[in-house]
This record gives structure tokens, C-alpha cells and sequence, in this order.
């Protein structure tokens, strides 16, 4: 049946699920805007690898629509959370939010299907313009003024990377969205260089990532899984295609994994907390893609995948407290188990998931990134990576459940959040434990490079359960465990 | 709901936080000892020191832990920093 449909942009359904918010309201609003990013996924699945749409513009090819193995993991990844997020949201009435949640999405489809540079363009501004009434939509003081910041950097990147691009399709002739590197002479380094720094503000490379840890904090309880799912990962992803490979990135990347787990520390507000924490996680990613190999890059992109489904399910599990409660401190919260012990169990999911936890989504292709760094012999990079791999678990495993769910009795007594928000959380841990249990059947079959790679090889197992993190994941499991007999 | 809010649940009585600790040792102690035991396939020479992970793992926790309060003196702001 659905390959009977004309071929439609991969973008295009969640745009006409994005108008349908915009125009309809209550049950049939909300059939369309789930139905619309299944139908994008079902229509995927039915692409064949190539470049279904070109045309001239001022004398250069521009290939709006180019579909490949990179693309297309990409593309399932974005529908999948947008599909999350729209169960998430469901609640919500407020048709802005509805509205900029699925532009956004469609954005990011836009942006890792575009095969030339200026397609890439449209679509990277589009990400900023539709995102940041995510931010709005907070409708606080405090959420506008983060808004425009986030604005600006945002239009900052969008502007660095036309620059760059008009130079680098001048100079080569070509508009096409491939490899770009930073290895070029004259006026095409400069190109080059310009569209380095625009993914590279995208992506919160340090001193240029300011903006999320501002901003994601302050959007909407709803709004902040959308944030935390496209904008950076379409970074990883244009990073991935333009720059695999370059040595600058080993070192950038690892810096990232490094210095907000610091900030993470001694962070309060735990929305804020999980935002260092993802500037951490795509460092892993950045360090992936500087290493080159096809082990690297598959980590990276496998990561990328991982990452958006246990750091969605994290913010979910604070966005529902957020959402029931009101507060968001760790030092206002505690003692929540016993009025909101479901979301409890998935949030300590996501947390054993995002520490790389064995039979978790993230143990996997955290360790393909750290076996690619010590076989390229970056040895100070794979004993930097362990230790941030340490620091996630501390703040991220830890701190999370424990402030919010446990920790002392605040004396909150509230109620789980609506049906939806569980259910979304539910599908997200359920992903979680799917992809650490079953990898070769679920994500590890659509990674774009040629490769082999064991996962379950007794190093890794043990390489991945240092002691003093055992020693936590171990509270995790057996919290779960009591939570279920006693709740359940 | 309401007799939950009056009767000390699991976590409020410390003899099993007590329990549960000793069980995290005890957990933690064995994987040190299968670390000696388990012959396993290295990557790195790093990986022959003896309880490797134990020692880099405790070592950067702390670590973590206490540069992190340092820097917390130098970064704190009031809530109405921007505001005054």
C-alpha cells in the first residue's frame, strides 16, 4: 500500500502533520500528529539509496532530496522522536507548541536529507526559527530573554555557514553536501573553516555551547524533548558527512565529554544537569567522528541514536516532575518514589542506559568509540573518555534518580503524570533495554560503514563495570527491583 | 495514597539502607576479585595494572568530586545575579 503513494520528501509528513496542528484541534489533531511521523518511517523504509529531486539554481545543481545509509539512519532516528515526543505532548493544548514541535522535527529531516550545501541552509535556519518558540512557549521572563540568546547563536551559525558555503561552491563548483575536511589552501580553507564553525555552534563545541545550557533548561516541560533530540544531533550528522576524520575534532570532542560533567556536579536545576550531560555525551560522538575509522563513525552515529532515546527518556522523567510538582531544584525535590514510583523506574532505566549499563542502550556504542580510540592509539583520549564515562554516571545515574525520587522526603506528595507522558516514557525504556539487549537486530543493522564488531566480548563487560560504578548501577537494578515488588 | 504518607516506607528506615550498602560492597569487593581471577582480552598495557578500573574509577570520582566543589566557590551566582 505504501509503496503504491507517491514518493514524497522525507520532510513533507511531519509538515502536513505540523499544518493539521496548526488547523484542527482535539482527538483528530492528535490522530494526525501521530499518525504523521509513522507514515514518515513507513515511507523510508520504502527508499531506495539515490537522489530522488534536482535542479538548477544560478548555474549549480542543487539536490534537495539525496537519500543514503547515513541519511536514512538519521531519518528513522528523527521520526522515532518525533513520534516520543508527540505522545509526550499530547496533554498539551497549547497549539504552538504543537505546531513548533513538528516544524522543528520536519526541519531536521529536511537537513540530514539535503544533499547540497544550500538545501543544508534552508533547512539549518528552519531548525533555529521553529525551535525557539519551544523556548517561548515557557511563556516566563526569564524563558524570552534565553529564547532570543539562543536566537542569536543560532543565526550565527546560520550566516557562518552560508559564508562558508558560498565560498566552498565557488571555488569547487559543486553545491553537493559531501566531505569537506579542513585540509584546503587559500580562500577554500576559509570556506571550509566557516562551515566547521557553524556545525561546530550547533554541536556546543566548547566556548560555543553556552546557548543549550541556557536555553534547554528553560523551554517548556514538553518542549525540551524536542530540543534535546534535533538540533545537536543534525550537528553530529553534518559533522559525520563534511568532516570524518579530522584530528581537530579527537580533541574537541574530548574536551566536550570532559568539562561539563564539572558543571553537572554542582548544577541544581536537574533539566540544566541532563543539559551538560548531553553536551558530554555528543563529545563522545565528536571524538567518534574524528577518529575516522568505520568502527569510530559507527560508534558516533550508533551513539547519536542511543543518546536521543535515553537522554529523551531522562528529560522526559524530569520534564514529569517539572510538570506535577512545579519545581525542578534538586535541593526542592526528594522523596518522590512513593507518590511517582513508575516514572521512578523508567527515569532509573534511562539512567542505567545513558551510564552504559550492560544490557542498556548506551554500553554498546559507547564501547565501540573507546575501542576505535585506543586501536588508533589516542591512549590519553581513552583514559580521558573513561573517566567521563565515570562522570556521566555520577551525575547523570546518580544524581538525577536520587535528588528527585529519593534523597530526603521533601515532603511533595503529588500523582504520576498523565497517561501519555508514561506511555511515552514507557515506549522510550522499552527502546532502551531493546536496543542494549538485541543490538545486531535493532540499531547496529542500519549503521552506514562496513564493519564488524563483538559488543558482548567479556572486556567489555567488565572494561564498562569499573567498580565504583558497579557499585551504583547496582543501586539502580536493585531499586528497580524493590520499586516493582512493592508498587507494582 | 494517604496510608502510604503515614506508614515509614523501605527507604526511610536506615537498617535497610544499611543492608543495601553492605550488599553494594559486597557486590563491589567481588568484581575487584573476578578482575584477578578472569582472564580477559586487553587492549590497552594500562589494563594489566592490577584492579585497573577499581583504582582509576575511585581516583576520578573523587577527583570529580572535589574540583567540582572548588570550582563551585569561584561560579556560584544568586539567583538574581543578572538582575541587579
Amino acid at each position: 500500500m505504501i509503496s503504491s503513494l507517491p514518493m514524497l520528501p522525507p520532510f513533507l509528513p511531519l509538515l502536513i502533520g505540523c499544518i493539521a496542528a496548526l488547523v484542527l484541534r482535539g482527538h483528530l489533531r492528535s490522530a494526525i500528529m501521530l499518525l504523521a511521523p509513522i507514515w514518515g518511517g513507513l515511507q523510508l523504509a520504502g527508499l531506495e539509496p539515490g537522489i530522488y529531486w534536482s535542479m538548477d539554481f544560478m548555474g549549480y545543481q542543487l539536490e534537495p532530496v539525496r537519500v543514503d545509509k547515513l541519511s536514512i539512519m538519521f531519518g528513522y532516528l528523527f521520526h522515532l522522536a518525533a513520534f516520543i515526543a508527540v505522545v509526550y505532548a499530547l496533554h498539551v493544548k497549547d497549539t504552538l507548541q504543537h505546531v513548533a514541535g513538528l516544524s522543528y522535527a520536519a526541519s531536521a529531516l529536511g537537513a540530514v536529507f539535503a544533499g547540497d550545501l544550500l538545501t543544508l541552509f534552508v533547512f539549518w535556519e528552519m531548525l533555529a526559527l521553529t525551535s525557539v518558540f519551544l523556548i517561548w512557549a515557557r511563556r516566563t521572563d526569564r524563558a524570552y530573554s534565553a529564547g532570543m540568546r539562543y536566537l542569536i547563536m543560532k543565526v550565527l551559525s546560520g550566516v557562518l555557514l552560508l559564508a562558508g558555503a558560498i565560498i566552498f561552491i565557488k571555488h569547487t563548483g559543486s553545491a553537493r553536501f559531501t566531505e569537506i575536511g579542513l585540509e584546503h589552501d587559500g580562500a577554500l580553507s576559509l570556506g571550509a573553516w566557516l562551515i566547521f564553525l557553524a556545525f561546530g555552534i550547533k554541536c556546543a563545541f566548547p566556548f560555543l555551547h553556552n546557548w543549550l545550557t541556557d536555553s534547554y533548561p528553560e523551554a517548556t516541560p514538553t518542549g525540551t524533548i524536542f530540543l534535546a533530540s534535533f538540533t545537536t544531533k543534525v550537528a553530529v550528522y553534518a559533522l559525520a558527512r563534511g568532516f570524518p576524520g579530522t584530528e581537530l575534532l579527537v580533541w574537541i570532542g574530548v574536551t566536550m565529554a570532559c568539562f561539563p560533567i564539572f558543571f553537572a556536579v554542582i548544577e541544581n536545576d536537574l533539566r540544566r544537569v541532563l543539559a551538560y550531560s548531553l553536551i558530554n555525551q555528543v563529545g563522545f560522538m565528536v571524538v567518534g567522528i574524528g577518529i575516522g575509522t568505520s568502527l569510530a563513525l559507527n560508534g558516533a552515529v550508533a551513539h547519536a541514536f542511543n543518546d536521543v532515546i535515553f537522554k529523551g527518556l531522562l528529560m522526559m522523567s524530569m520534564g514529569a516532575v517539572l510538570h506535577m510538582t512545579g519545581r525542578i531544584n534538586g535541593s526542592e525535590l526528594g522523596g518522590l518514589y512513593k507518590s511517582m514510583p513508575k516514572t521512578t523506574i523508567l527515569c532509573i532505566v534511562g539512567a542505567a542506559s545513558i551510564s552504559a549499563f550492560p544490557l542498556f542502550s548506551g554500553f554498546v556504542s559507547k564501547s565501540m568509540i573507546m575501542s576505535a580510540a585506543v586501536a588508533q592509539g589516542y591512549d590519553v583520549v581513552w583514559l580521558l573518555l573513561l573517566f567521563a564515562a565515570a562522570g556521566v554516571f555520577h551525575h547523570a545515574g546518580i544524581k538525577i534518580p536520587y535528588f528527585a525520587f529519593f534523597a530526603h522526603d521533601s515532603g511533595i506528595r503529588t500523582t504520576e503524570p498523565p497517561h501519555n507522558m508514561l506511555l511515552a516514557m514507557a515506549i522510550a525504556a522499552g527502546l532502551c533495554i531493546a536496543i542494549g539487549a538485541f543490538p545486531a537486530h535493532t540499531v547496529y543493522a542500519l549503521l552506514p560503514w562496513e564493519a564488524t564488531y563483538q559488543p558482548y566480548d567479556i572486556t567489555h563487560v567488565l572494561t564498562q563495570l569499573r567498580p565504583t560504578e558497579t557499585m551504583m548501577a547496582w543501586v539502580a537494578v536493585l531499586l528497580t527491583g524493590i520499586l516493582l515488588l512493592y508498587y507494582i | 495514597m494517604s496510608k502510604q504518607q503515614v506508614k515509614p516506607d523501605f527507604f526511610d528506615k536506615p537498617e535497610n539502607i544499611s543492608k543495601m550498602l553492605k550488599v553494594f560492597y559486597g557486590v563491589c569487593i567481588l568484581l575487584v576479585v573476578a578482575d584477578f581471577m578472569v582472564h580477559r582480552h586487553i587492549y590497552h598495557s594500562w589494563e594489566n595494572i592490577p584492579a585497573f578500573y577499581a583504582v582509576y574509577g575511585f581516583i576520578g570520582c573523587v577527583m570529580l568530586v572535589i574540583v567540582a566543589k572548588a570550582m563551585r566557590k569561584v561560579l556560584m551566582k544568586e539567583e538574581d545575579y543578572y538582575d541587579k
